[in-house]
Parts: C-alpha cells; sequence; structure tokens
C-alpha cells in the first residue's frame, strides 16, 4: 500500500507493507536512525516519537495508522544548530551514558514540559516512567528534565 | 525482530462502515484501534488476522457524558482520557485509580477502553473496574445494537460476547446516589501488570449497603466476579471485620496459576487483602470519609 506521512513537517511517500511498524518505517528514511528499536514489546521506550505531540511508542503501531498524523522524531530538536532545551539539559547533567534510552525520553520529556512547564519530580518521574534506562538510575534524567524547565522559565521571563 | 504476519489494512470512516467490512470479511478480520494489545499479541502469532479495521479516525466513538440516569463512555476514549476525566473521577474514581497504574504515560496515550474489554485479558484493570460498576457493554452489529452486562460479557480467556460482524461501540454506566469506588493493585514494578487486581462499589443507603459490586484481575482464566462476596455484604452495614470476611470469600474463590508473577498462595493472599483495601476505600469514598 502507499503511504504518505508526515515526519518532522515533511511529507514522506513511500510504498509499504500494511504491518510495516512506524518505527521501521521512521528509521528507513534516509537521514532519521535517531528514533531507536529497541524492545518491540512496548516495555523500554527507546522507540518514543511524538504523533500529534502526544509521546508513543511507535513499535506498536502501525505506518499505516499515521497517515493524516504528525509524526516527530528526535531529529526535530535541533533547529539550525541549537539545541533544544531538554537536550541541553540532558548535556549539562549528564543524563546519559550509553545513549539507547535518550532519543526515546528527550521526545517523552519534550511533550511533557510543553504540557507541564513547571512539573514536580514526581510528575516527571511519572511520565518517564514508560521508559527504560539502564545507565543512569534516572536520577540524572530528572535534574535534566528540571534544569530544562527552569532554563525555558527564565527564558520566557527575559522576554 | 517482531513483525505481524501479512494482513490487509483498511481504514474506516464510520461505524456502519466499520460493521460492512467485518460483515464482508468474515472472521478473519479484527478491528484495530490503539492496538496496543492487538498488535504485540500479532508479533507473537497468538493473534492472526487476514483484515485490520483501523478505526481511529471514529471520532464519534471517542467521548465521555453523563446521559440521563447513566454516564455513557465511548469505545476509541483512550485510557490518557480516562485518566483525566473529572466528570469519571467525580462518580467513578476507581477509574482513575486503575488508570494511574494501567502500564504507563506513554502507552496511556493510545490505548482505548474498548481495546482493553475485547481483549479480555484476565489480568486487564478495566474489565475488573467494569464489572465492579455494573456496566453494560452496548455492541453494534448490522442487525442494530444489543446491550451486554459485564457478568455476559466476559465469556473465557481473550473471548467476549462480541460476535462475528459486531463492534463493541459504548460502555455505560448506571449512575445511582450514595455511590463509592476503588481499584487496588499489585504489581512486579511500575507498568507491569497485576501480580493481583481488586475493584470495588458501594452504594451506601441509610448506613447500610444497598448495592455492592466487587471484581478481581489476574487471578484467574478471566475477570472473577465475586457474586458470593457482593451476597454476603449486601444489606449489611460497613464494617472492616465484614471487609476483611468479603477478603477471604475473594481469596477462596479466585483460581490464580503460579507463573514469574507468584505463586498460588500469594495470589490468593494478595485478592483477600485487596478486595478488603478496595471495600474499605470505596466506602469511605461513598461516605465522603476518605483520609
Amino acid at each position: 500500500m502507499h503511504v504518505s506521512i508526515s515526519v518532522n513537517g515533511e511529507q514522506v511517500s513511500r510504498e509499504i507493507e500494511p504491518r510495516q511498524l512506524l518505527v521501521h518505517f521512521i528509521r528507513e528514511t534516509p537521514d532519521l536512525t535517531g528514533t531507536h528499536w529497541g524492545c518491540d514489546t512496548s516495555n523500554c521506550g527507546a522507540c518514543v516519537v511524538q504523533m500529534d505531540g502526544q509521546p508513543v511508542k511507535s513499535c506498536t503501531i502501525l505506518a499505516a495508522m499515521c497517515e493524516g498524523h504528525e509524526i516527530r522524531t528526535v531529529e526535530s530538536l535541533e533547529v539550525d544548530g541549537q539545541l533544544d532545551p531538554i537536550q541541553m539539559g540532558f548535556h549539562e547533567q549528564h543524563a546519559l551514558q550509553c545513549g539507547f534510552c535518550t532519543p526515546g525520553m528527550l521526545m517523552t520529556a519534550r511533550a511533557l514540559l510543553d504540557e507541564n512547564p513547571n512539573p514536580t519530580d514526581l510528575e516527571i518521574r511519572t511520565a518517564i516512567s514508560g521508559g527504560i534506562c539502564r545507565c543512569t538510575g534516572y536520577k540524572n534524567i530528572v535534574s535534566a528534565v528540571r534544569w530544562a524547565a527552569e532554563y525555558e522559565a527564565a527564558a520566557k521571563q527575559e522576554v | 525482530m517482531q513483525t505481524p504476519a501479512s494482513f490487509e489494512y483498511e481504514r474506516a470512516t464510520s461505524v456502519e462502515g466499520a460493521i460492512a467490512s467485518l460483515q464482508r470479511l468474515g472472521s478473519g478480520a479484527r478491528i484495530i484501534a490503539g492496538g496496543h494489545s492487538l498488535l504485540p499479541m500479532m508479533k507473537l502469532r497468538l493473534a492472526n488476522p487476514e483484515h485490520l479495521i483501523d478505526i481511529n479516525d471514529l471520532a464519534e466513538l471517542s467521548y465521555i457524558r453523563e446521559q440521563g440516569d447513566e454516564l455513557s463512555i465511548g469505545a476509541l476514549t483512550r485510557h490518557v482520557e480516562l485518566e483525566k476525566s473529572e466528570l469519571l473521577a467525580r462518580h467513578f474514581p476507581l477509574f482513575r485509580d486503575a488508570e494511574n497504574v494501567i502500564a504507563d504515560p506513554v502507552v496511556r496515550n493510545r490505548g482505548t477502553i474498548g481495546g482493553s474489554l475485547c481483549q479480555a485479558d484476565a489480568a486487564e484493570d478495566l474489565s475488573a473496574v467494569c464489572s465492579a460498576v455494573k456496566a453494560k457493554a452496548v455492541i453494534r452489529g448490522a442487525g442494530g445494537e444489543r446491550v451486554v452486562g459485564m457478568e455476559d460479557f466476559h465469556i473465557g480467556p481473550y473471548v467476549t460476547a462480541v460476535g462475528e460482524g459486531e463492534m463493541l461501540t459504548e460502555v455505560r454506566i448506571p449512575l445511582r446516589p450514595g455511590g463509592g469506588s476503588a481499584h487496588e493493585k499489585v504489581e512486579r514494578r511500575a507498568g507491569d501488570w497485576a501480580i493481583a487486581a481488586a475493584s470495588a462499589a458501594v452504594w451506601i443507603e441509610g448506613g447500610k449497603i444497598a448495592d455492592v459490586g466487587v471484581a478481581l484481575g489476574a487471578v484467574g482464566p478471566t475477570t472473577i466476579h465475586l457474586s458470593r462476596a457482593e451476597e454476603l455484604l449486601r444489606g449489611k452495614a460497613p464494617s472492616e471485620g465484614l471487609f476483611a470476611q468479603a477478603g477471604e470469600i475473594a481469596s477462596a474463590d479466585c483460581s490464580p496459576s503460579a507463573d514469574g508473577r507468584g505463586p498460588i498462595d500469594y495470589k490468593r493472599h494478595l485478592a483477600s487483602v485487596l478486595t478488603t483495601r478496595a471495600l474499605s476505600r470505596a466506602t469511605a469514598r461513598a461516605l465522603h470519609q476518605e483520609a
């Protein structure tokens, strides 16, 4: 079947089998291998992308179901060399070691701050509970999201 | 790599169209909504539909509203909407109790109430929740609608009353005064299936339990309706001693199997403790005495 999906604001059109999962559709697109394919069972959260602004697990969505929806991947965060505050927070707070979970964590955290600009630590932990990180113990990820929230709040005040 | 076996895909543009497709395609066709139960089953080849009918565009099936003396929930209503609905939390707080511990927030953005109920996994929380509040399932086919109580909806493991050429469109819950409800669950880690779960709803009139619903998840081949415990409780004044007795019935009337989540005696113990806790919290909410 033919599908045309908006990925990071650009239409990606391709012939696919109906059974193709969104994560593979994305990763088979040139320059879009940032989304990681992990457990394949909707447990680990490495494959999280945003669908119409909401974080979703792309290993458990058919690409065919995404036509007409806006998909955003980790590649959309950095714009013209400028990192998203979430990415800056991960850098500042050392929120990754191996980095495998990071794309999913970033997209989940970005969606959280878009909905709730000043989350509590518990709200951050709940939001990222669909992602598994085997390196950091989560503490630095929580610190990174908090750092980004504070950075964005300060940036807003300056305007 | 886990990928489902091949199938044909089509997108429904109306409920009538989805039903017409189901009728035309026969037993090889399945509805897909959030897909977070069905796709994992398909990857494991435990489900092998030849045709998938995607109903995600049917916005008319996504709602939570009060209609007369009933609360109606559209089958396509997602977990996140059930979790955040103030209307639902006001009338049936056990939905929020359950939604806070169903999978994780990212999964809850996709999964739906209709998909959860139709999956009919014994460990699935909303089946116990809907049983406790005495919900009714609205099933639509080419010949019109029929309404089935939850006790008749669950036929067996992964089998429901929804027949060939039919789909679940709505869940209806009767609204009655004096009600309170709660859902209790123990899981190995955040987001896991229950080791055991208990849902309870009580309706208090004149200091007595006028009606009650209790159901268990994950401790039998299907959701367990605790009718013997309900009979014990009905007409009596609520007390911790009475709830403990109901817990003993729960422990006796469930039929857990030993697996990676625990041995049988542990699960029976949990069934008892969680039933007692759920009844206690449901009653406190009915009496507006929740700590």
